[in-house]
């Protein structure tokens, strides 16, 4: 069971050779285990997990199930769901049950997955090494010392430790594709609007999107099915005729054209990382598909202009944490003014409270063209260079991360060096593109490393079908971490 | 010096959807507090707005109803500051492109009619309440009216008097009233106005330093609070000062406005666009459509009153403040000029004034509805009064009894023989009755005295169950007194 696929564990479901019971009892056992080890949860709720689990065999009982049946699903914590501790990584909300189930989780509820807790992360998705989690970082599973990326850290090391079968995450600047990468698993961001981001915390609400971890394509795809679809309580989602993300997956992928920009293998790229996204070109053109070298001008200033809009957006998202209706609060204050200052000093990490000044620095007076609006006109370049690219090509490949995974506290004293880790990352979200992650190799020290494939607007079935072509060639995606196996 | 007052105002519409702007929990008055708060409006992690598209459809009924310009694209903003009835820490309002840009108003004042320009308005969602009282020590917050969607009105900076401030909000409130967007229920807080007032010499062409007045939630309050402001800015500026930029309080209870908070103090918004929220997209088909809805204006019915009904500009205004009224009174002249098309104009405008008193206080004494008495009734009994058929006396009579719900006029002065006596030789004959019965008082009026004239009269009329023509009695009366 350890290293079944969500298509394996839903046969064996299916067949009644195990029951959703037993395989809940698995995977918690092993959440509670190699999980508490890890930091991968920073919740569990085993009463409610078995109680899924129960219903979920009723459900394959009665001929019901879907392919999510019984399949037990580790959600990041910054989606809310209905009587569940949901902290978003944070002291803040360290004492909040959410009310309401997040659309995503009403979605993977009605297909019967069964909810294994909640996972660890980067306070308010603000990082990309899990490090800035309330709740201490999350290890990587293939080597203790590493970070496991972020902000979707639990959810990918999860995956990776074979934890859970299946996750979800969140990507604002790279938040599912880069811990992907560096835990060496799957992780999927889909077109902006894809995923109704109703019930899902807000950071920055432009390009916060959420996506499925697994760790093969066709789980991907299975998982995605589950999560997209439009959402009338979200203004942003987008309003498009329901599609099957495996539907493509068989597909061969001879006369493919690969585009990659030559910006991803400039300065900075690890050659580690470097020599294993040319292998998997090489892999690629064996399978039929045709490289063109692109440009993508502008990417370099995606960084810069993310740290504009994402702080800009999050400066005003985080303002209801305030310590009135809900959530953490001083204890000891004097005015209402107090209050607030003594409330988010001590709820805010570090981190947090660096994008809120930033975000309330660029939105000031004086200082909103030069850079709130500066940034936006920018942004449109962005998405401009990607939109000329995919006339001439189907899909870009480079890699997630710049590196592989780095030693926890490597980083943490230099936020630039700690953003730079999303470069190739960040331009996705600000083009509203879809773009995925997949394990293509190991580095020298036997980290794993993530190829990136971008697609163009609701391409995710082609790009699944990309990587499942990928992945009939190769086994990169069913290596577990040593001691996961043990 | 002379000095010229300058005034501009901003009015909040409470649009009447039946949900809030941005969720669906009910936007009725009253409930206990918190009840009507969803987890939108309370700001719960993870909530999203969705737009109301009731309240779209108000702004656009508003737009059409002033000549404004729809704007076929406008852009939702986030207004941050932190209160905390101001759950998300930020208002969602319109910035730097509302839905509706210009369009007029034409007010009535000192019997002309002036058109008062408005910059825009736009839509935005009320804060909640702070309670401060009652919690010892602490605060309290209601959040029912976080979300209610609200149209704010911006003028120009147009009146020039706190009379023509109060006659453009009252055109205001009875415009939104008329093309049901807004109950104008102004202690309920439905229809609210803050002023921008400043100063400057006569003759001077560029405007002075202004301030912004709150909290002015009557039309009397808004006179006050704008007359005293000008006070305080002439005494400021006569005295060498300068008027400094700044948002005042009116308090109602010390009739003064006192400084809530300075330039310096003002807050940065930090306005940009709500990423939550699409740019509002409305098409040619829509507004043509909800034109299409809209029913006669006040204004047309005003110029039909003057032009057609001779009317002035200020009995049009009150005749039009609301549609129903408006309505009932167009059928009733109507009606009435068809009765009395040989009458002279001046007797029966008089006559209708006089019915026109009548109805308003039988309006103001029992709550009755206008609409319940047929316009029909009121001009019969106008006519029956204009022709001499009844007293105005008697016409009081008939008029309880339509009141009473008995509609046909010639059937009740029939039935009940309310018809004036104005045969000659009857009154002289009580006349002489009365004289000869009433000797003290002749006494009385041949020494002088007026008042004796009139109890001899009121005698008459007793004599008669108040139908005598009245004129008669005078006139036989006076003849026989002094014969």
């Amino acid at each position: 069971m350890l290293n079944f696929t969500i298509r394996q564990l839903g046969a064996e479901l299916a067949a009644k050779r195990v029951s959703s019971d037993e395989v809940a009892r698995y995977f918690l056992q092993r959440a509670g285990a190699l999980g508490k080890v890890l930091n991968v949860f920073i919740s569990f709720d085993e009463e409610k997990t078995l109680t899924q689990a129960r219903a979920a065999d009723a459900l394959i009982a009665a001929g019901k199930a879907t392919p999510l049946t019984g399949v037990p699903i580790a959600h990041k914590d910054i989606f809310c769901a209905k009587g569940w501790r949901t902290t978003c990584g944070s002291k803040m909300l360290s004492n909040f049950t959410a009310p309401y189930d997040a659309h995503v989780i009403e979605r993977c509820n009605a297909a019967g997955a069964v909810m294994l807790g909640k996972t660890n992360m980067d306070e308010f998705a603000m990082g990309s090494s899990n490090e800035t989690s309330f709740y201490g970082p999350v290890r990587n599973p293939w080597n203790m010392e590493t970070v496991s990326g972020g902000s979707s850290g639990g959810s990918a090391a999860a995956i990776a430790a074979r934890i859970a079968p299946a996750a979800t995450g969140t990507d604002t600047g790279g938040s599912i594709r880069q811990p992907a990468a560096l835990s060496g698993v799957c992780g999927l961001k889909p077109t902006y609007g894809v995923c109704s981001r109703y019930g899902m915390i807000a950071f920055a609400s432009s390009l916060d999107q959420a996506g499925p971890f697994a760790k093969t394509a066709e789980d991907i795809a299975l998982l995605l099915n589950a999560m997209a679809g439009f959402d009338a309580r979200d203004s942003t989602s987008l309003e498009r005729a329901s599609e099957d993300y495996t539907r493509d997956l068989a597909q061969s992928i001879k006369g493919l054209r690969i585009g990659l920009p030559k910006e991803f293998f400039a300065d900075g790229i690890a050659p580690d990382v470097a020599r294993a996204i040319e292998q998997a070109i090489a892999e690629f053109k064996k399978l039929g598909a045709v490289v063109i070298e692109v440009s993508l001008p502008n990417m370099k200033l995606s960084v810069p202009v993310y740290y504009v809009l994402a702080p800009a957006e999050a400066s005003s998202n985080l303002a209801r944490y305030d310590g009135v209706r809900y959530g953490y609060r001083a204890p000891a204050y004097g005015d209402l003014i107090d209050m607030y200052k003594k409330t988010r000093a001590q709820g805010f990490g570090a981190e947090v409270k660096r994008r809120i000044l930033i975000g309330t620095y660029v939105l000031s007076h004086g200082y909103y063209d030069a850079y709130y609006l500066k940034a936006q006109k920018l942004r449109r370049l962005i998405a401009d260079d990607f939109v000329n690219v995919f006339k001439q090509c189907d899909v870009i490949l480079g890699p997630t991360s710049p590196t592989t995974a780095f030693k926890i506290g490597e980083k943490t004293a230099d936020p630039v060096q700690m953003y730079l880790s999303d470069i190739y990352t960040i331009a996705v979200n600000l083009a509203g593109l879809p773009g995925m992650s997949i394990p293509c190799g190991f580095d020298g020290n036997d980290l794993p490393v993530g190829l990136q494939i971008i697609g163009n607007y609701f391409a995710e079935a082609r790009m699944l079908n990309i990587a499942h072509q990928y992945q009939q060639a190769t086994d990169w995606h069913m290596r577990m971490p040593p001691e996961t196996a043990a | 010096m002379k000095w010229e007052t300058v005034i501009g105002l901003e009015t909040h519409v409470q649009l009447s959807t039946a949900s809030k702007i941005f969720s669906g929990a009910p936007t009725a008055f009253g409930a206990a507090p918190n009840t009507q708060a969803s987890g939108v409006d309370i700001a719960l992690p993870g909530v999203l707005p969705v737009l109301n598209k009731g309240a779209v459809e108000r702004a656009i009924r508003f737009g059409l109803a002033v000549n404004a310009t729809i704007n076929r694209r406008s852009v939702f903003a986030r207004k941050n500051y932190f209160y905390p009835d101001l759950p998300k820490g930020y208002q969602i309002s319109q910035y730097e492109l509302p839905i509706i840009s210009g369009g007029t108003l034409d007010i009535v004042i000192g019997g002309q009619q002036k058109t008062v320009r408005l910059t825009r308005a736009h839509l935005e969602e009320d804060a909640g309440k702070s309670l401060h009282e009652d919690f010892r020590g602490m605060s309290g917050v209601d959040l029912n009216r976080a979300g209610t969607p609200l149209l704010e009105v911006v003028s120009e900076p147009d009146m020039r008097s706190a009379a023509e401030a109060v006659a453009y909000a009252k055109m205001l409130h009875s415009l939104v009233r008329w093309i049901g967007i807004c109950d104008g229920n102004m202690q309920e807080g439905s229809f609210r106005c803050d002023a921008n007032v400043s100063i400057r010499p006569m003759e001077s062409k560029t405007l002075g330093t202004r301030c912004e007045i709150k909290n002015l939630n009557s039309f009397h309050f808004l006179e006050q609070a704008i007359a005293f402001e000008v006070r305080r800015q002439i005494e400021v500026l006569e005295d060498g000062g300068i008027v400094v930029q700044e948002t005042r309080l009116y308090d109602p209870d010390k009739n003064e406005t006192r400084t809530m908070r300075s330039k310096e103090d003002a807050m940065d918004y930090r306005y940009f666009p709500d990423p939550d929220l699409p740019p509002l997209e409305v098409s040619e088909q829509w507004i043509s459509e909800i034109g299409k809805t809209l029913t006669e204006l006040p204004g047309k019915y005003r110029k039909r009153f003057v032009e057609e009904y001779e009317f002035t500009n200020e009995m049009a205004y009150v005749l039009t403040q609301d549609k129903i009224r408006a309505d009932h009174f167009d059928a009733f002249w109507r009606r009435l000029l068809e009765l009395t098309s040989n009458v002279d104009r001046l007797e029966r405008v008089q006559a209708a004034n006089w019915a026109m008193v009548k109805i308003g206080a039988a309006i103001n004494r029992s709550g009755l509805k206008i609409e319940t008495l047929p316009p029909v009734s009121l001009a019969t009994l106008v006519a029956r009064i204009l022709d001499g058929t009844i007293s105005h006396k008697i016409a009081e009579e008939v008029f309880g009894i339509i009141c009473a719900g008995e509609y046909n006029v010639d059937a009740i002065i029939d039935e009940r023989e309310l018809r004036q006596i104005s045969d000659a030789g009857i009154i002289e004959k009580i006349v002489a009755q009365v004289i000869a019965a009433n000797h003290k008082s002749v006494e009385e009026f041949k020494a002088g005295k007026e008042k004796a004239f009139n109890a001899l009269v009121g005698h008459v009329m007793k004599a008669t169950q108040g139908k005598a023509n009245p004129a008669q009695v005078n006139e036989l009366l006076r003849k026989k007194l002094s014969g």
